[in-house]
């Protein structure tokens, strides 16, 4: 059985004409507003449901080395120095290094004026460098001010700009808006892929997280991304069940496959499977790979490492025996 | 997409299988023959006569169990009114009160051989007797333990009675949770017990009742009677049970209600179901989808409320089957004792049998049949989920109680089509509506002929929440302050 | 005896936020056995159990505080949960019956058979109650059938921080009478115990520590009623005082005190042996209606 052996055409009535979207504020309220509701009630069941799942053996095995293949190893704090952003993106190129088997990261993920760094420390390993831009975290500037933040960060190097929406704009309905500056920063990232961060803590309702996911796959968001880390609640697993329902949706009626990224609160190896039995039972295995789901964390990373390491020799480890950058 | 990942497959894991996580078995200890429980003790039938209990989802036999004869019965009974008349009557309220905390905390202290031991011989998943079967049932035992000293709060009188030895028969489905429905309210309003279960479900009962001696409950007042369709007859047409409960077939049900005519005995009946689950246009259509599977795959199907009937607005029946068959694909059949088991095993041959037999007249009456890929274990009695379209309602499938994995879908138009087609049964037990109307939830619910209505939601079950049906559905309530009239003479 | 063991005596302090503090006055007072001439005498006969805390203002402040803050969760749990906590109560009771039979027999000057039987009364009476929670509204919550197409259902709702004077006597029966009623409601508590026997509510603050009952749900004060009955009655965010442990002249005047915030003040002489009934719960209960029309 599975998700994707079911092949039946896709009727979506919901999603309406994705190719040419009229951009207002009205149309895009009758597309957004249109959508089917969300129980919240229904999906705290489904996900309480999927986190029985029991992962043993080969199976947590395989979960562990993917869930640190789709790490954004992340550091975004006022007191970052160049030191800290090379210390952290060596071990996000070998994050053991008693053990050369650990592949590396997906990503380091920095603040613009660090990318530089980031760049030269991950020179010749497949470690992307993903840069937070556009008045991280609040999103409160203006648009010319947010886009030269998001050339500072490509031209710096950047691989990927993980944008954040204005959420007060989106709050107060002005959809075309959040609409337009998606579509203006992803035209800034040239190459760059864009993440679009919906902060979903701020959005407060389970109806408003499937809204933003759509107005940012519709203005081209290559990945939506929970949170930012700077706002309790940040990830959760029922935000991201919503999110993942969408992007599967979404590619039902576009034919476009976006990522989903979950960020902040992820700490335990046990967290992150849990996350990746939602992405499996949800989207689909097709999304089970660094290029369709990323963890945006910090301490997770050794979780993942110690709990690989109880698979292998059967014992627990201690903080001691992992590096702490 | 990035370059740089090295030699990225799109896909990294084609079927990430989640590998075997059984749940260990070792924590129960199944004896190899089994008594009857009569006034405090287990002991063998009056005639010595056993019959094997099996697991369904490997055909092995887990024990033998002894089959309670007409001796045995009127054993049983004069134990529950000795008991009754001596001990349960004029023991004070909050004295049985005490005694049914007791159980529910051992029920709750031995909850993983509980929950092992109903998934190895009702073939149900284990992540269902787990988080579902046994904590309801605990709790059940907990909310009525509440009510023993307060009878006269329950607004039956102030002095509401008990009616003496409750004769309680009870089906496969659920069976230490039935036993729990049965049990709980009954001791509570005062009454004493003999209960009889499932011919091919006996062994939680049994815990149950050695789980009655723990708690140092008085010697009969409750009894088990192990047995087959017979000695449930002959439990219910004997003279000294005042009260009869019986959940099961319709058919038998109303055999039941022809036996005790004239006898002056109350009869309380929960029997089957062919509910409608409603979906509208604007039903928030992924907790519909799920409402849906749960609604009919929960517990195999074998559940008198399922919602077996699919009614979908013809609006959106495309997209609402697409992403049905969708989830239905996800859906995990196989061992019931691997914890990421979603389907479990059918509880008997013959209950296959009919499963089988009503599924190929759905194909050879007309409609569309749809299975997903399914590898079905060699030994054992299974069923893959399965979905008619095309299904009117002429045909079989969308009158008749399956009891299986089997959904029928059928269309509406209007709300009031949806009213009046899912009132077309002698049915009437259940309905689900799903829609982001609240007032149109309320004006449906007012409208359905059934006496539990889910909206947003299925198959919820609380101690607290009154369950029963409308018409061939039965009579009386399980659950709630309504639950205790059934036991109480009020 | 020469060969018997001194004995470690036990410090009582007060019980707010699920912590055991001092009073932040530093003040403590001796609580002494019945005096000759008074009820029971027994052998301890006016000589000193312990010193209990005396609870200054700023605790009874802090107090209220802590019951506010714990109020938002225990509400919001559900009625099982509270049910399961209640009777976990009961179960930590049982275990420590000896230990508050002894309490009461010397507070009280009993014998030991009284105190006993007072104790197991008391547990009883908490068992009682823990069966409550998930049946109050179905005794005091309703549909209502009003004329029209609506869905008109009345729900009762626990009222918010509800201060307690518990009564002098029966020592724990009492206080267990006046406190589980607030608690199974989904109310949370400030208790101000007896003044001269004080000590089996402290006893009882441990059960309460041990027994799964969230931090600040029942807080618990030792000192002077006099003194501390006042700043709960006129507190502007207690939502309800209990007055059963203040005499009538007293109670008078906390009722003008209590009308300031026109908080819900009552005073209930109960016989303690009888069958409370559901007068306490429904008293700290308040009943919300809420309308909505059913239409295609």
């Amino acid at each position: 059985m599975g998700i994707d052996s079911v092949t039946q055409p896709a009727a979506a009535p919901w999603t309406g004409a994705v190719a040419d979207v009229a951009t207002s504020d009205v149309a895009l309220t009758q597309i957004l507003h249109g959508l089917p509701g969300v129980d919240e009630v229904g999906v705290r069941d489904r996900v309480a449901a999927l986190a029985t799942r029991s992962i043993k053996n080969q199976a947590k095995m395989a979960a562990l080395d993917l869930a640190i293949r789709m790490v954004d190893l992340t550091t975004l704090e006022g007191a970052d120095t160049p030191g800290k952003v090379a210390a952290m993106s060596a071990k996000a190129r070998r994050p053991d290094p008693q053990d050369p088997a650990v592949p590396p990261v997906a990503a380091v993920c920095v603040y613009p004026d660090l990318v530089e760094v980031a760049s030269r420390a991950v020179r010749g390993s497949p470690v992307l460098v993903a840069s937070v831009a556009t008045a991280f975290p609040s999103g409160r500037a203006s648009l010319a001010v947010k886009l030269a933040d998001t050339r500072d960060a490509v031209a710096a190097g950047a691989d990927e700009v993980d944008m954040v929406i204005d959420r007060g704009a989106f709050l107060s309905g002005r959809y075309g808006q959040v609409f337009g500056e998606i579509q203006a920063v992803r035209e800034a990232c040239g190459p760059a892929h864009l993440k679009v961060i919906l902060e979903t803590g701020e959005l407060a309702t389970l109806d408003n997280v499937a809204r933003a996911s759509w107005l940012a796959m519709l203005a081209g968001a290559d990945f939506i991304k929970t949170s930012t880390g700077k706002v309790s609640p940040a990830s959760t697993p029922q935000v991201a069940q919503v999110m993942l329902s969408a992007v599967r949706d979404y590619e039902l009626a576009a034919g476009r496959q976006v990522g989903v990224k979950v960020a902040g609160g992820i700490r335990t190896a046990k967290d992150a499977i849990r996350y990746l039995v939602l992405v499996n039972e949800t989207a689909g295995p097709r999304w089970l790979t660094p290029d369709r789901f990323r963890i945006g964390a910090s301490s997770l990373l050794n979780d993942l490492l110690m709990q690989r390491s109880k698979q292998l020799t059967g014992q627990y480890a201690g903080p001691d025996y992992f590096t702490i950058d | 997409m990035p370059q740089k990942q090295g030699t990225p497959a799109l896909q990294d894991i084609a079927d990430w299988a989640y590998a075997p996580a059984p749940q260990a078995t070792d924590v129960v200890r199944i004896a190899p023959e089994n008594g009857l429980f009569i006034g405090g003790e287990f002991v063998p039938a009056a005639d010595g006569r056993q019959f094997a209990t099996v697991n369904p989802a490997t055909e092995e036999p887990l024990a033998q169990v002894a089959e309670a004869g007409q001796a045995d019965v009127d054993r049983a009974v004069a134990a529950a009114a000795a008991a009754y008349e001596q001990v349960w009557r004029p023991m004070p309220g909050r004295e049985r009160a005490k005694y049914l905390y007791r159980i529910a905390r051992i029920i709750q202290e031995r909850a993983r051989e509980f929950a092992v031991l109903e998934s190895l011989d009702n073939g149900k998943p284990i992540r269902e007797s787990r988080d579902v079967d046994v904590p309801l049932a605990a709790a059940h035992f907990f909310y009525y333990a509440g009510w023993a000293d307060k009878l006269e709060y329950a607004g039956l009188g102030p002095a509401p009675q008990p009616l003496g030895v409750a004769g309680q028969v009870i089906p496969w489905n659920f069976p230490l949770l039935m036993a729990a429905w049965k049990l709980a309210p009954a001791l509570a309003a005062g009454n004493t017990c003999v209960l009889k279960p499932a011919e091919t479900t006996p062994l939680t009962a049994l815990l149950l009742a050695e789980v009655c001696q723990q708690a140092g409950l008085p010697p009969g007042v409750v009894n088990v009677l192990t047995g087959d369709g017979a000695a449930g007859a002959a439990l219910v047409a004997h003279p000294g049970v005042r009260k009869v409960a019986f959940t099961g077939s319709t058919e038998v049900g109303k055999e039941i209600a022809a036996a005790v005519a004239g006898t002056g005995k109350k009869l309380t009946l929960e029997l089957g179901g062919k509910a409608a689950n409603i979906v509208f246009d604007d039903a928030p259509v992924d907790q519909a989808v799920e409402g849906i599977v749960g609604g009919i795959f929960f517990n195999q199907g074998h559940v008198c409320c399922a919602g077996s009937r699919l009614l979908v607005q013809e609006s959106v029946a495309e997209p609402v089957l697409d992403r049905l068959r969708r989830r239905v694909a996800t859906l995990r059949l196989g061992d019931p004792l691997d914890k990421n088991t979603d389907v479990g095993a059918i509880n008997s041959r013959a209950q296959l049998d009919k499963i089988r037999e009503l599924s190929d007249s759905g194909q050879e009456e007309g409609a569309e049949r749809w299975s997903p890929p399914c590898e079905l274990p060699e030994r054992g009695f299974w069923f893959p989920p399965t979905i008619f379209t095309g299904v009117s309602q002429s045909h079989r499938i969308a009158r008749e109680e399956i009891f299986g994995p089997v959904l029928s879908v059928l269309t509406f138009r209007t709300p009031e089509e949806a009213v009046a087609k899912a009132n077309n049964t002698p049915y009437g037990l259940s309905a689900g509506i799903w829609t982001d109307k609240g007032s149109r939830i309320l004006w449906m619910a007012k409208r359905l002929r059934a006496g539990v209505v889910w909206a947003n939601t299925f198959n919820k079950f609380d101690p607290a929440s009154p369950f029963g049906g409308y018409r061939e559905s039965g009579y009386g309530r399980e659950g709630g302050r309504h639950g205790l009239a059934a036991y109480l003479d009020a | 005896m020469p060969d018997e063991r001194l004995a470690v005596r036990k410090t009582y302090k007060l019980f707010i936020g699920g912590a055991f503090p001092r009073s932040e006055s530093g003040r403590s007072y001796p609580v002494h056995g019945p005096r000759a001439g008074q009820r029971g005498g027994g052998e301890r006969g006016g000589g000193l159990l312990a010193f209990a805390a005396q609870a200054s203002r700023k605790d009874a402040r802090d107090a209220v505080k802590a019951a506010r803050g714990a109020f938002g969760g225990w509400s919001g749990a559900t009625a099982y949960n509270r049910g399961q906590v209640l009777y976990r109560v009961a179960e930590m009771l049982e275990g420590r019956a000896a230990q508050f039979t002894a309490e009461v027999a010397a507070a009280e000057g009993v014998s030991q058979a009284a105190a006993k039987a007072q104790v197991g009364a008391a547990i009883d009476r908490w068992v009682w109650y823990a069966g409550w929670p998930d049946k109050v509204a179905q005794v005091a919550g309703a549909p209502n059938q009003v004329a029209g197409p609506y869905l008109n259902v009345s729900t009762p709702e626990p009222t918010g921080v509800v201060a307690i004077l518990a009564p002098a006597a029966p020592s724990l029966l009492g206080l267990v009478s006046v406190l589980a009623p607030v608690i199974a409601t989904g109310n949370t508590a400030v208790l101000v115990a007896s003044q001269d026997h004080p000590l089996p509510a402290i006893t009882l603050a441990e059960v309460l520590a041990t027994s799964d009952v969230p931090g600040g749900v029942v807080n618990i004060l030792t000192g002077d009623q006099a003194e501390l009955a006042p700043v709960l009655a006129g507190h502007m965010d207690v939502d309800a005082i209990d007055l059963t442990g203040a005499g009538p002249d007293r109670a008078a005047d906390l009722e003008r005190l209590a009308a300031g915030n026109l908080k819900r003040a009552f005073r209930v002489d109960d016989d303690w042996s009888a069958d409370p009934g559901t007068r306490r719960l429904l008293l700290l209960l308040e009943i919300k209606t809420v309308w909505h029309p059913a239409g295609i």
